[in-house]
């Protein structure tokens, strides 16, 4: 048993860290809100092979599994990355026989709708679009699916219902492999909520220390200590069972999709608490459109509820241990 | 990463559950009254003399030289085949550490065999009448002898645990009274039975004697019982603290037994309509897994030689509050049988209600995480 990550997913994870902290910028994501583009950040996240980090060495991607990707997933988390990296390159990516060089290299984007529904995210920006029906999956180009945008309370998410004719595209799954599809999805998820529960108590801690009211930062009240570290505390034991998680998956574990509802129901909870005591110790400012916390928090509450929710994930792991 | 057990991992998991699934004992009283300590002794001294008293201790202590990973595994297999709390856990948890990390060569040769065997039992004396949580508010004093080479404590210790079946005990001294309050103690090692003493025990919350109070009147001790150095107390036994809040006094799979039996009564007495509950049953499992796994992702830390410091206070409020989570729940499965307590759940839930009291209150542990692993400031 050892339970850590190589020297080079660490740098690998670092690298990722620094280029979003770059090109992911909070300004990044108000833009997405707008409808704009996170192009140079979905492009270096292709040059660096973060795309293809699944995909197999000979279709040009780096061949290595979900223990690799799940600290870059994280950072996408942390960064609140505008983009369908879930839904590309941990979703569907896995699905492709050999996938085109322009899906791993950044210059297109595949999303997914969550649980067999039909909605996706970051629809408008998306050149392919998997369409779960009859318990297959297929893969539909822009060209042949009509898409109906939807509100988002996260307005980079960009949502649209997707409609495809029956017969558009090619089947990419069947069977079981629909329902891995799912576990990824569930997973990967997972590691974003984590990354967006440090992201709001690296913030939250911050302000805290600069803030000052009756003399001195407000970090220094006990009421304050307590509420960051209820969602530090949050944050630790979630992270363990996301990792685990991405062993499983890779190993092909028999309880694998029980390992992910832990993973996810424990990131999500932790997440939304991070998110409620990060407003809380904010105060009016937290409150503010114009401050960056709620980028976080929205991303937060999507996600919490993306791929199954905490009960629902709560609810199959008691199916498999009751 | 690789998250599965080596073959020696597995045959060492092999071995303690053959071992202890022949050996536990059933149906022991509580160890925290008179007649059942006597009784936990018994099996203390079984598994000392099968070597499975201090499995991660060297050999020549009585150990098994055993990896932090196995000693995990033992930990696991030991609460699932239904052993009881250790009534040995102060001295070979908390002591132990501090003895390996500052003891002399003469005092580990002469405390730690006889604590492994359960010949000497320890108990911890910190808090006093006046010092709980702010620990380093203790007066009991340690004045020089220089004549006959040593020091004379006076004062009073309380909520000392298990203090009246005890044998020896632990404690903090001020030893330089003008020096500032965490500066001026001494760590000393008394033996309960010498001129001076008087202990009295008595009862906890569910009424076992589980408590002590003793009393040090002109206790002579000398030099060679000082642990550490004079007036260094207090770093001293910061490493004791840090063994007590993390995995060492309260591993995973103490939980994770309690979190099976949980399951176990769900399946027996649960309610299929009762989504509120059934979600709770689920919640205790998954947070036992939670801690399970993050206590192998610090265990593999620790082996790489990193230094967890403050962090061990994540780990004491998560496990503390996750037991009185779980015997609540199971309570709650009871409903009015849990107030005759045939099964133990309402003896467990007082315990587990000491959980985020002793070894340093909850609030304080969430100071030390906001203040040491968060970095927020002082007050």
């Amino acid at each position: 048993m050892r339970f850590a990550f190589t020297e080079d997913q660490v740098a690998f994870r670092d690298a990722v860290r620094d280029v979003l902290a770059k090109e992911c910028t909070p300004a990044t994501v108000r833009a997405a809100w707008a409808g704009g583009g996170s192009e140079d950040a979905w492009a270096a996240l292709g040059a660096m092979g973060v795309l293809g980090v699944l995909a197999p060495e000979a279709a040009g991607g780096l061949g290595l599994t979900a223990v690799d990707l799940v600290l870059l997933l994280e950072e996408s988390g942390f960064a609140a990355l505008p983009e369908p990296l879930v839904e590309h390159g941990c979703v569907a990516i896995p699905l492709l026989d050999g996938p085109e060089p322009e899906l791993l290299d950044g210059s297109v984007r595949v999303t997914a709708p969550f649980h067999h529904d039909t909605v996706v995210p970051y629809a408008d920006h998306a050149d392919w679009f998997l369409c779960f029906d009859a318990g297959a999956i297929r893969l539909v180009p822009r060209a042949a699916v009509e898409l109906e945008p939807l509100e988002s309370v996260d307005g980079a998410r960009r949502l649209a219902r997707v409609r495809a004719p029956d017969d558009a595209g090619a089947v990419v799954a069947d069977g079981s492999a629909v329902k891995q599809a799912f576990e990824r999805g569930a997973f990967g998820t997972a590691a974003q909520l984590v990354g967006l529960a440090r992201r709001m108590i690296e913030m939250t801690v911050e302000y805290a220390k600069g803030r000052r009211q009756f003399g001195v930062p407000i970090g220094s009240f006990q009421a304050v200590k307590h509420h960051l570290a209820d969602a530090r505390i949050a944050l630790e034991f979630a992270r363990p069972l996301v990792y685990r998680a991405a062993w499983s998956l890779t190993r092909g574990d028999a309880d694998a999709s029980t390992h992910v509802s832990m993973a996810k129901s424990t990131a999500s909870d932790a997440a939304v608490l991070a998110a409620r005591r990060a407003l809380q110790c904010h105060g009016a400012i937290g409150y503010s459109y114009e401050y960056d916390l709620h980028l976080f928090m929205k991303r937060t509450w999507a996600l919490a509820a993306a791929w199954g929710d905490a009960a629902w994930h709560r609810d199959r792991v008691g199916r498999a241990i009751l | 990463m690789d998250l599965s057990f080596t073959a020696d991992e597995a045959a060492f998991r092999d071995e303690c559950r053959a071992w202890l699934e022949a050996n536990v004992p059933r149906g022991l009283p509580s160890g925290d009254t008179r007649e059942g300590f006597a009784r936990h002794l018994e099996w203390e001294r079984a598994l000392f003399d099968a070597r499975w008293a201090v499995v991660s201790w060297p050999e020549e202590h009585g150990g098994r030289d055993a990896s932090p990973m196995e000693w995990l595994i033992f930990e696991e297999e030991y609460y699932r085949a239904g052993g009881p709390q250790r009534v040995t856990q102060n001295g070979i948890f908390l002591l132990a550490p501090t003895v390996f990390a500052f003891g002399t060569r003469e005092q580990q040769d002469r405390i730690l065999p006889r604590m492994a065997a359960a010949e000497d039992l320890w108990c911890q004396g910190w808090s006093e009448p006046d010092a709980g949580s702010d620990l380093a508010g203790i007066t009991s004093r340690a004045a020089r002898d220089d004549g006959a080479g040593g020091w004379r404590l006076s004062g009073q210790k309380t909520w000392t645990t298990r203090g009246a079946f005890c044998t020896h005990l632990f404690g903090l001294f001020r030893s330089d009274p003008d020096a500032e309050r965490h500066r001026g103690l001494t760590y000393f090692l008394v033996p309960l039975d010498v001129p001076g003493v008087t202990v009295r025990g008595f009862g906890r919350l569910d009424g076992d004697e589980g408590f002590a109070e003793v009393f040090f009147d002109d206790v002579f001790v000398p030099d060679a019982d000082v642990l550490g150095e004079v007036h260094q107390g207090w770093r001293v036994a910061m490493a004791t603290t840090s063994s007590e809040r993390g995995l060492t006094l309260r591993s995973p799979g103490r939980f994770m037994a309690a979190a099976a039996r949980l399951v176990d009564l769900w399946r027996e007495r649960g309610d299929a309509d009762d989504a509120s509950a059934r979600d709770d049953v689920i919640r205790a499992w998954i947070d036992a897994e939670a801690y399970r796994w993050q206590t192998f992702l610090t265990v593999t830390r620790m082996t790489d030689g990193e230094d967890l410091g403050a962090e061990s206070s994540l780990t004491k409020v998560f496990w503390s509050e996750l037991d009185v989570r779980l015997h609540e729940t199971a309570l709650q499965l009871l409903g009015t049988a849990a107030e005759r307590d045939e099964s133990g759940w309402m003896k467990g839930f007082q315990f587990a209600l000491s959980g985020p009291i002793y070894a340093g209150t909850n609030e304080i542990q969430r100071n030390v995480i906001a203040e040491r692993v968060l970095g927020l400031p002082r007050a």
